[in-house]
């Protein structure tokens, strides 16, 4: 890591603890086409790309939600949109003091002879797509790495690969001035404990950490995008403070002091859960020298997209929703969340679809 | 979990986070008997058994001064000696609330086919001589490794192996009720600057905390002795602010919060250069998620051995002088040390090219 040589240094390290800002976190709007098309079609709204910009629209411009927001997601489609009065998005977020960032992996594909586990493509021409994004204005990047828990699962490839595909990509990103979030997501499904989980995730982030140092990636200019430590989705629940010591337990032993913030994923997590968890882990007295926030996708939008349902008269009441969201994750990052959102239709909804693909 | 929870795993978290103290620190004096030799015959003493306890018991009866230690690593004969009221050391540690701790490794050997890498040896019967320490009252344990920067070096074999031999060391201690003091030791030799000796110190580090997931180590129940980040010995100084803000970036990258404290090496520096830096890196003010203290032999012990010089008329004033060297670094770690306590001797390099314990 002191081998690290890039003119982008103090602004990625600046733009990382900026992320990281108490009370702030990460809107995560960079669903493909494919993926909010599945969303879209789930309220009757066709898969076109003027119902995708509106959506964005709404959620970008929700009066009030912007100041709970440190960065938001896009997918390359919506770095180049605007309002429909013809401002870029990227230019409202940037008012709003919301760092643009783009989601550059191109999806998952199985790894041979393995049981169905995965690796994560998007590596070719990366740097030169970096650099066009960082002109059109965005300051950081997400790529996301899946596992999975199984009897044999994950296995050492699997890990390996993933490991070393997050620190190919994370170095690549600081070369172009843009601030990787390092994603290693366990995927929730199964039958497995927590402890298990909290095994597995030990594992998987200890060798993420490894091979980031093998790849002199600067850590003070990046982030993390973890699970959180749970039960399996067919094992019993357990509650927030369960899960906050299990999961601010497996960060403490594995990711170092210089790396800004932890922004976690909500997985398959309702709306209420997530920000429920969050609140635990901020709640915590323990060394925690990160800051502990969030990247939600579905855990912030879900109310919002019931109450839009497409139509243009329910703007303003889905735009209500997302305010409701932000505001409850902004104080689940201060650990004074008093769970007393007002639930809309659909917040305490689980989100969990079995073997989900982006 | 990824961590091996056994019997002692509560004892151990107790243990290592009670070492890691604020204001607190190891004395290493577990110097093996060729070693010991050499510091006596520097001041003109026999390397007999006698002389060695004297020495040590001029140390651990030094008034006031236990109180600025949380731990004492002792060779294996200093475990089973006494004073010469016939008081057993562990038993004057025990009671001023200072830890037995135990070196355990049995030195290195060099590593074929590589430019005079080392490797540590000590594997042997571990669990078991771990067991007889345990009984003995000795509740951590200390194994060093050791590496070096040249131009080629430290190569990926010497760093795996180290690492390695690190971490089962460190599950065999945790297995057998002693917390594991984790050295990897990078060694100062070399025209290098500070830059390539931290660069260096990442990677060794990072390194030996995959080493350790691997291995299942419970981490809360470890501590670090690592070398302080700096420029090599046949480089410029440089002051202690810039060794403090490179030493503490090294470890922020490096070393997961659940490590409770970092017990710096003091390698060739002398007394007070050791304690200047100890004291910059407290003083900085950057989250550290780990206490800063140390586990000094010669940065604590020099002034002491010469003031004796092996004379039974001279252990007063010997004990006021390590007195002074403990309240110094534990003013250190609180980032409170204000000087002055560096006498001509203290300010003397302890460096010696290519040193082997």
């Amino acid at each position: 890591m002191s081998y690290f040589i890039s003119k982008y240094a103090d602004e990625l390290a600046k733009n990382a603890a900026y992320i990281g800002t108490p009370g702030k976190g990460i809107l995560a709007a960079d669903e493909s086409t494919g993926t909010i098309g599945k969303r879209l079609s789930s309220i009757n709204v066709e898969n076109i790309e003027e119902n995708r910009r509106a959506l964005r629209e709404l959620l970008f411009t929700a009066p009030g939600a912007l100041q709970y927001l440190s960065g938001v997601i896009l997918f390359e489609e919506t770095l180049y949109q605007k309002t429909a009065s013809g401002k870029p998005f990227v230019d409202v977020l940037k008012e709003g003091g919301v760092l643009p960032g783009i989601k550059v992996d191109k999806g998952t594909v199985e790894l041979n002879g393995t049981n169905r586990e995965t690796f994560t493509q998007g590596l070719d021409g990366l740097a030169q797509r970096c650099q066009k994004y960082y002109e059109a204005g965005a300051r950081f990047a997400k790529w996301r790495a899946v596992l999975k828990i199984s009897a044999n699962e994950p296995t050492e490839l699997a890990i390996q690969e993933n490991a070393n595909g997050l620190a190919m990509y994370a170095a690549i990103c600081q070369q172009c001035g843009l601030v990787p979030i390092v994603e290693p997501e366990i995927l929730v499904d199964g039958s497995h404990d927590i402890q298990k989980c909290a095994a597995v995730t030990e594992r998987v982030l200890a060798t993420c950490y490894k091979a980031l140092n093998d790849h002199h990636v600067m850590l003070e200019g990046t982030l993390l995008k973890p699970n959180m430590v749970t039960p399996g989705s067919d094992s019993p629940k357990v509650a927030p403070d369960v899960i906050a010591e299990y999961t601010v337990r497996a960060l403490q032993r594995t990711v170092p002091a210089a790396v800004p913030a932890i922004v976690f994923l909500s997985g398959g997590q309702s709306e209420e859960e997530a920000t429920l968890n969050l609140n635990a882990m901020n709640k915590l007295q323990t060394k925690k020298p990160w800051s502990l926030s969030f990247s939600f996708g579905r855990a912030l939008q879900q109310s919002t997209l019931k109450t839009w349902a497409g139509k243009e008269e329910n703007v303003k009441k889905a735009q209500d929703a997302l305010l409701v969201r932000c505001k409850a994750n902004s104080e689940a990052t201060l650990g004074t969340y008093k769970g007393d959102a007002e639930l809309c239709e659909g917040a305490a909804e689980s989100l969990h679809v079995k073997d989900y693909k982006y | 979990m990824s961590a091996f929870v056994g019997k002692y795993a509560e004892e151990l978290i107790k243990n290592a986070k009670y070492i890691a103290t604020p204001g607190k620190g190891i004395l290493a004096a577990d110097e093996s008997t060729g070693t010991i030799g050499k510091r006596l015959s520097s001041i003109n003493v026999e390397n007999i058994e006698s002389n060695r306890q004297a020495l040590r018991e001029l140390l651990f009866t030094s008034p006031n001064a236990l109180s600025c230690l949380s731990g004492v690593i002792l060779f294996e004969e200093t475990l089973y000696q006494k004073t010469s009221d016939g008081k057993p050391f562990v038993e004057i540690l025990e009671e001023n609330n200072v830890i037995p701790g135990i070196k355990v490794d049995k030195g290195t050997v060099e590593i074929a086919g590589t430019n005079g890498e080392t490797t540590t040896q000590g594997f042997d019967s571990l669990g078991a001589r771990c067991q007889q320490y345990y009984k003995a009252g000795a509740r951590f344990a200390k194994w060093r490794a050791v590496l070096k920067i040249g131009p080629n070096e430290p190569s990926e074999l010497a760093i795996q192996q180290n690492a390695q031999g690190l971490a089962r060391y460190a599950i065999i201690c945790q297995e057998n009720g002693l917390v594991p003091i984790v050295e990897p030791e990078v060694l100062t030799d070399g025209p290098h600057d500070i830059k390539k000796c931290a660069a260096v110190t990442e990677t060794v580090l990072a390194a030996v905390y995959k080493a350790l997931n691997d291995h299942h180590v419970l981490l809360e129940g470890t501590l670090l002795k690592p070398n302080m980040v700096t420029p090599g010995s046949d480089s410029p100084k440089v002051a202690p602010e810039v060794i403090a803000q490179y030493t503490v970036t090294a470890l922020r990258r490096t070393v997961p919060p659940a490590v409770p404290g970092i017990v710096f090496l003091s390698g060739g520096q002398s007394e007070e250069e050791a304690t200047q830096n100890l004291d910059a890196m407290n003083k900085l003010e950057v989250l550290k998620p780990w206490t800063l203290s140390f586990s000094f032999g010669r940065a604590l012990q020099q002034s002491t051995l010469k003031t004796w010089a092996g004379k039974k008329a001279n252990v007063g004033k010997a004990q006021e002088a390590f007195l002074s060297r403990c309240k110094a670094n534990s003013e250190a770690t609180l980032g409170k040390y204000s000087g002055g306590s560096a006498g001509g001797l203290a300010s003397e390099s302890l460096f010696v090219k290519g040193y082997k314990y």
